[in-house]
């Protein structure tokens, strides 16, 4: 077996775009506006999902032999959440300044429907090195647009980018204001559907027919 | 082997429970006194931020929390020190009528840190307030949430806020004086801070922290 | 009153849809028309309803540091902390009484399973149920009434919620929406209109 195939790098490099696990999937959307308000917890966010994404879609695609039916998706729960368990602990004792901002979202990483999307989805019927790029590039195409939705809230709402004053003083001696609005929660919907339309502009394939 | 049995079902459980619940324990014991080590260096990185200790001491707050911090007194509602050691160790949000207070010396003068704790518009907000030995003026002062709006209520934690508080009058006969009052409402400098714009709940949470917290310490201003 | 504060800050300020984006698949993928978002808000608020004092009295008698403890009072349980337990525990109480709740809905009334059957399984993976217990652990309520006042509250919420984007979407399908906004794009915007209109409850006291 190959380790990059052609049908392996399709599997990793899809979710990025074409399949993307938030825009196209409608999947884990929750944490994805949740956390976006700045660029840093975004991007740490995207990070943790990403790994546990791989981890839990390894193990359970090791699993799938043995697991049954019947009880499939407490397991697969199970899983997660030990998985996620152990990252929050691991953020408290190496990152804690992370951790106190992601503060519940890290423990809500278990009911992220990508997770058990992609589990049941994918990890029950491949092998583990497919489930991994398969986990990889979810939890990156997952990361690319809570990148995306937190650059523009930071920049537009804060003026800054990872902390870093962007939009020069000098702009605020002539009026330029922070769209306070953009911090707030529902502008993070806005840029969502910003996201979507124009990657469905540019994909005709994925519009819908109905509203 | 039939996946599907019943006892097959059962074992498969048990043993998943079992591995997990070990996996969890071994992992937690094992990073835990980092996390309470992390929780403790925490702590003394806002106490300190209070008296306006610069960036660079607070790399290592261990040793800026030795260097600063003289005693963690515990004082009783009538201002009455109870015992010299012990405040660091009572939880901001738990202080009833045993409340901490700080003694503290930069470079040469005493200084007092009282901590604070309230709620903002979506949570709990906490911070410490330094005064200097005249119990009169405001040192510096410290705050943060937990989930208050980014770049409205969340500026409370900005130096930008924090510094306006220095120097101001803190209470007069016991009656806390300091106070936040509405963005663009000032009207006695001397006491009073000017709010955030667009985070007036908050500002308005920081106020009544103010009052609430401070007023418990009336008796040892008069002291 | 600090119930009834509780109730409403619940429902319109801390709304779980439009304040905090929980339970957002189940409530993107089931608002097409009123009468199945009604059914799904009434299942949710129910299981929050069951699930939120649950964990609250596993959190506080069981999991946090020195509870077992107190609770049991043996001498050797003292200093005890297992909360890090409390993820893995939550989530399996929820899967537990979410299947609870399907076999006791599909034995007494088979009439509201059927319109119910196809989501409850979806319940115990909707963010807005571990997301309640999560806050409900972090916010420290005194006294399990309030959590009750909590999960009743944030349930409602998030019934009004869907059952008025539901109604906005049965109006929208008339409307000629540009093709690439059609379906998704259109409804996160609503959605995020709704979700300023919410917010100027923030700061409602009672």
């Amino acid at each position: 077996m190959e380790l990059f195939s052609k049908k392996n790098k399709e599997t990793f490099l899809t979710p990025l775009g074409l399949n993307n696990p938030v825009s196209v999937q409608v999947l884990g959307i929750c944490s994805a506006l949740a956390v976006t308000s700045k660029l840093e917890p975004a991007l740490v966010m995207g990070l943790s999902v990403t790994i546990i994404v791989a981890l839990a879609n390894v193990v359970i695609s090791l699993l799938r032999k043995t697991i049954p039916n019947r009880i499939r998706i407490i397991v697969q729960l199970v899983v997660v959440a030990t998985l996620v368990t152990i990252v929050s602990q691991v953020l408290k004792a190496f990152a804690y300044d992370v951790s106190v901002q992601l503060s519940v979202y890290v423990g809500l990483i278990i009911t992220n429907c990508i997770l058990m999307g992609r589990l049941e989805a994918f990890a029950m019927q491949n092998g583990p090195w497919e489930s991994f790029l398969d986990g990889v590039g979810s939890g990156l195409g997952y990361a690319l647009i809570l990148v995306i939705v937190g650059f523009f809230r930071e920049l537009l709402g804060s003026g800054t980018l990872l902390n870093f004053r962007v939009i020069p003083e000098c702009a605020y001696e002539y009026g330029y204001l922070n769209n306070g609005l953009m911090v707030l929660p529902p502008m993070a919907l806005i840029i969502m559907a910003c996201i979507i339309w124009y990657q469905r502009s540019k994909n005709p394939d994925l519009q819908e027919k109905n509203n | 082997m039939n996946t599907n049995s019943n006892s097959y079902t059962i074992i498969y459980a048990s043993v998943m429970v079992i591995i997990v619940a070990f996996v969890l324990a071994f992992i937690s014991s094992s990073l835990k006194d980092r996390q309470d080590t992390n929780v403790r260096l925490d702590k003394m990185k806002q106490v300190l931020s209070s008296l306006n200790v610069s960036a660079d001491e607070l790399r290592d707050p261990e040793q800026a929390y030795q260097k600063y911090v003289q005693a963690d007194q515990i004082i009783d509602m009538n201002g009455n020190v109870v015992s010299e050691r012990g405040g660091f160790d009572i939880e901001s949000k738990k202080i009833d009528n045993q409340l901490p207070l700080y003694v503290c010396n930069v470079n040469g003068e005493t200084k007092y840190i009282a901590p604070l704790y309230g709620a903002g518009l979506w949570g709990p907000i906490w911070g410490y307030v330094s005064f200097n030995s005249d119990k009169k003026t405001v040192y510096g002062t410290y705050f943060s949430h937990e989930g208050e709006t980014p770049g409205l209520g969340a500026e409370i934690t900005t130096e930008k806020f924090q510094s306006q508080f220095a120097g101001k009058l803190l209470q007069e006969n016991g009656k806390v004086k300091l106070s936040v009052v509405k963005n663009g409402k000032v009207q006695d400098s001397a006491c009073e801070v000017d709010g955030i714009s667009g985070g007036t709940i908050t500002s308005k949470g920081v106020d009544a922290m103010l009052q609430n917290c401070l007023g418990k310490y009336a008796n040892f201003f008069n002291k | 009153m600090e119930y009834l504060s509780l109730f409403v800050k619940s429902i319109f300020v801390d709304n779980m849809i439009f304040a905090y984006f929980l339970g957002m698949c189940s409530y993107l993928a089931v608002s097409k028309n009123v009468k199945t978002a009604l059914g799904l808000g009434a299942a949710v608020t129910f299981v929050l309803l069951v699930t939120v004092p649950v964990n609250y009295l596993l959190e506080n008698y069981v999991l946090k540091a020195n509870a077992l403890y107190e609770t049991f009072q043996i001498e050797a349980l003292e200093n005890v902390d297992l909360s890090f337990l409390s993820f893995i525990l939550f989530i399996a109480v929820i899967a537990g009484i979410v299947q609870i709740v399907e076999m006791a809905v599909e034995k007494f009334s088979p009439s509201l399973y059927a319109s119910l059957g196809i989501f409850l399984p979806l319940i115990a993976v909707n963010c807005a149920i571990m997301g309640a217990s999560l806050f409900m652990q972090q916010r420290h309520f005194e006294g399990i009434g309030e959590a009750v006042t909590y999960a009743f509250g944030s349930g409602i919420g998030w019934l009004i919620a869907i059952v008025a984007l539901a109604a906005i979407r049965e109006k929208l399908s008339y409307s000629n929406v540009p093709a690439p906004l059609r379906g998704l794009g259109i409804t996160f915007i609503t959605v995020g209109l709704m979700a300023m209109a919410f917010m100027c409850f923030s700061g409602l006291t009672i």
